[in-house]
C-alpha cells in the first residue's frame, strides 16, 4: 500500500459508525421487513423489561377476580388483558412468559451454534474418522425427528430449566456444523489461513480470529433460521406440558392451560398465541431477507 | 445403482440401530422404573420381585444385548402398565393415526405443490410476493395454535364441526386441515424455489424456442427436474408422520399413535416409547430409502450412477 492513497481512504473508505450502517440497514429494508425488526425490538424490550412494566406479579393469585375478560372485551382497566383461571393477570404473565420463552430460544440457539461450529471445526481441522464420525451423528441428527428425540429425554430424565434448555440447544447444531465444516475446508484452502499458521499461530487462534470472523455472516443467516424454530419447539412441548414447567410460565404454557377454557375465557391463550405466531414470523422474515442480501448466490 | 441403494441401505440400518442404542440407553439409565410403577412406600420385596420379573436387576450390558435378542425375536417387551405386548399397543393405534394422516399427506401435496408451481410461474407478482408471505406465515404458525383457532372458530363460534373425539368423519376435519397447512407451506416455498431454478436453466429456453406450447413445457420439462429437490422434502414429511401427530391429536383428543407416545412418555412406559421410537425410526428409514429409489426413477443419471454435480443424492 503506498502512501498517497492514504489520505483519500481516509474521506471516502472510513469505515462508517455502528449507527450509520444501522440507518443504512433500515433503508435498505422492504416496510415488511422493517415493521417485523421493529416487533422483534418491541418483543425483546417486553423481555428485558418485565419486570417494570408488568402490572401485577405474574404469580399473584386474586380468586375473586378469576376469568375476567380483557378491557375491550367488557372487562375493566384494572387487568387489561383479562384474568385466567386462578385470577391472575394475563398481560403480566404475558409478559413473563415472552422472557422465559425468549431467554430459552437464545441460550439454546448460542448452544447450538456453538457445538454446530465446533463439531464443524473439528471435522474440517483432523478429517480422518473424526470427520466421518461428525457426518455420521450429523445425519442421525438430521433423519430423526427433534421433537421425538426431545420428549423422550425430557420425559425420562424429569424436567428441570437447565436440563430443558440444555436439550433445546441441540435442536439445528447439525446445520451451523454442517456449514461450518463446508466453509472451514474452504477457508483452509485459502491462502490467509495457511498464512496466519506460517506466522506462528496456534488452530486456536486462526479459527477463532481469522476464519470464524470470515464465515459468521453464513452462520448468523443460519442461526436466525434456528431461532424461530427454537421458539416453536419450546413453545410446543410446553403446550403439552413436558416443556417450561409452573409456576415458571412461557408462551406455550401459557396456551397449554388457557385450552381447558377455550370456550369461556379465550383470551387466555389468545394472547400468547398472538406473541408466538408474530414472533417468530417476524424472525423468519427477517432471516430469509438477510440471507437473500448476505449470500446473493441462493437467489 | 445397486451399490448405491445397498450403501443406502445399510446406512438405514445404522440408523435404526443408533436410535434403538440410544432409546435403550436413555431409558434404562435415567432412574428406577420400578419406582415409578410402584408407589415409593411399596414392600422392598415386591419392588426386588418387579425388578428381576422386568429384569432390571441384570448388569447393563446383560440387558442391552437381551434388547437386541428379544428384538430379533419380533418380542418388544411389555407394557408396564397392563402387561400387553408394547407392539401391540402401538400397531392398534396406527390406523387412527393414518386416518389423519394420510388425507392430510394428500393435500399436503396438493396445495404445496400447486402453490410452488404457480408462484414460481408467476415470479414476482402480487400473487407470488401474497403466496410466498401466506407460506411463511403457515410455516412459523404452529400446529397447535393453528387447531386451536380452528377449533375457537368453527367449534366453538360457529357450531359447525365438533372441537375433539373420534366418533364421526367430521371429527378429522380440523385435524386434518391442521396436518395439512403447514406441511403445504414448506412444500410451496420448496418448490418455488426448485422451480425458479429450473425455469433459469437453458434446456427450458431451448424447449420453448423450438416452439412447444408452453404448457407442456412446464409438464414435461420443468416439473420432473424440479421434482428431484422436492422429494427429498416430501420424504422427509412422511418419515416425520407420527412426530407431526404428537402435537396434533393432542389437541384434537385423537386416540392415536401420537397421543399414545405423550401418555406413554409420561407413564415411563419404556416398552411402548421403544416400539415408537423403533416405529418412528424406521418410517424415517423406509421413507429417505424409498426417495432414494425414486430419484433413480425421475433421473436416468443417478440410475446410471453419474449424478450431475451438485446435486443430493
Amino acid at each position: 500500500m503506498n502512501t498517497p492513497s492514504l489520505p483519500d481512504q481516509s474521506q471516502t473508505a472510513a469505515p462508517p459508525s455502528l449507527a450509520q450502517s444501522a440507518i443504512q440497514l433500515i433503508r435498505s429494508m422492504p416496510l415488511l421487513v422493517r415493521l417485523c425488526s421493529l416487533w422483534i425490538v418491541v418483543v425483546l424490550g417486553i423481555a428485558l423489561l418485565a419486570d417494570f412494566i408488568s402490572p401485577y406479579s405474574y404469580s399473584q393469585l386474586d380468586l375473586l377476580a378469576r376469568l375476567r375478560p380483557p378491557a375491550f372485551w367488557g372487562g375493566s382497566s384494572d387487568h387489561w388483558l383479562g384474568t385466567d383461571e386462578l385470577g391472575r393477570d394475563v398481560l403480566s404473565r404475558l409478559f413473563h412468559s415472552v422472557r422465559i420463552s425468549l431467554l430459552v430460544a437464545f441460550i439454546s440457539t448460542m448452544l447450538s451454534a456453538t457445538v454446530g461450529v465446533l463439531m464443524g471445526f473439528a471435522a474440517a481441522h483432523f478429517r480422518g474418522w473424526v470427520e466421518q464420525l461428525v457426518l455420521t451423528l450429523v445425519d442421525f441428527q438430521a433423519s430423526m425427528p427433534f421433537m421425538i428425540i426431545a420428549l423422550a429425554v425430557l420425559a425420562f430424565f424429569g424436567n428441570t430449566l437447565v436440563l430443558f434448555i440444555a436439550l433445546m440447544g441441540f435442536y439445528g447444531w447439525e446445520r451451523s456444523a454442517r456449514i461450518a465444516r463446508g466453509l472451514t475446508i474452504a477457508a483452509n484452502e485459502q491462502g490467509y489461513a495457511s498464512a496466519v499458521y506460517d506466522l506462528g499461530a496456534s488452530p486456536w487462534r486462526v479459527y477463532l480470529r481469522h476464519i470464524l470472523p470470515n464465515i459468521a455472516s453464513t452462520l448468523i443467516v443460519s442461526v436466525t433460521l434456528t431461532f424461530p424454530e427454537v421458539i416453536l419447539l419450546e413453545s410446543g412441548l410446553s403446550f403439552l406440558g413436558l416443556g417450561v414447567q409452573p409456576p415458571m410460565t412461557s408462551l406455550g404454557n401459557m396456551v397449554g392451560y388457557g385450552r381447558e377454557y377455550l370456550q369461556s375465557a379465550p383470551w387466555i391463550l389468545l394472547a400468547p398465541s398472538l406473541f408466538i405466531v408474530v414472533t417468530t414470523f417476524s424472525v423468519s422474515m427477517l432471516g430469509d431477507w438477510l440471507r437473500d442480501l448476505l449470500d446473493p448466490t441462493l437467489n | 445403482m445397486m451399490r448405491f441403494l445397498v450403501i443406502r441401505f445399510l446406512r438405514g440400518l445404522l440408523t435404526l440401530f443408533l436410535v434403538l442404542s440410544f432409546a435403550f440407553l436413555i431409558l434404562r439409565s435415567t432412574g428406577d422404573p420400578a419406582m415409578l410403577i410402584m408407589s415409593a412406600d411399596a414392600p422392598p420385596e415386591a419392588l426386588e420381585a418387579f425388578r428381576k420379573g422386568w429384569g432390571l436387576d441384570a448388569p447393563l450390558w446383560q440387558q442391552y444385548v437381551g434388547y437386541f435378542k428379544n428384538l430379533a425375536q419380533g418380542n418388544f417387551g411389555y407394557s408396564m402398565r397392563d402387561k400387553s405386548p408394547a407392539m401391540d399397543l402401538v400397531l392398534e393405534r396406527i390406523p387412527a393415526t393414518l386416518s389423519l394422516a394420510l388425507p392430510a399427506f394428500a393435500l399436503k401435496l396438493m396445495m404445496g405443490i400447486s402453490a410452488g408451481v404457480y408462484a414460481a410461474l408467476h415470479r414476482n407478482t402480487w400473487i407470488d410476493r401474497f403466496l410466498i408471505s401466506l407460506s411463511i406465515a403457515g410455516y412459523t404458525m404452529p400446529s397447535f395454535v393453528l387447531g386451536l383457532m380452528l377449533v375457537l372458530v368453527f367449534a366453538v363460534g360457529l357450531g359447525w364441526l365438533p372441537s375433539g373425539g373420534d366418533a364421526t368423519w367430521q371429527h378429522a376435519i380440523l385435524p386434518v386441515i391442521t396436518l395439512s397447512l403447514g406441511g403445504a407451506a414448506v412444500l410451496a416455498r420448496f418448490t418455488r424455489s426448485a422451480m425458479l431454478e429450473v425455469m433459469g436453466q437453458s434446456y427450458i429456453r431451448t424447449a420453448s424456442a423450438k416452439g412447444l406450447v408452453w404448457r407442456r413445457v412446464v409438464l414435461h420439462h420443468a416439473m420432473p427436474n424440479a421434482a428431484i429437490p422436492t422429494l427429498t422434502v416430501i420424504g422427509f414429511m412422511v418419515g416425520s408422520l407420527i412426530a407431526g401427530a404428537v402435537v396434533v391429536e393432542s389437541v384434537f383428543s385423537w386416540p392415536g399413535v401420537g397421543r399414545l407416545l405423550v401418555t406413554s412418555v409420561a407413564n415411563r412406559d419404556l416398552a411402548v416409547v421403544q416400539s415408537l421410537l423403533l416405529l418412528v425410526a424406521t418410517t424415517m428409514v423406509s421413507a429417505n430409502l424409498m426417495v432414494d429409489i425414486l430419484y433413480g426413477w425421475i433421473d436416468p443419471r443417478v440410475r446410471s450412477g453419474q449424478a450431475g454435480q451438485g446435486k443430493k443424492a
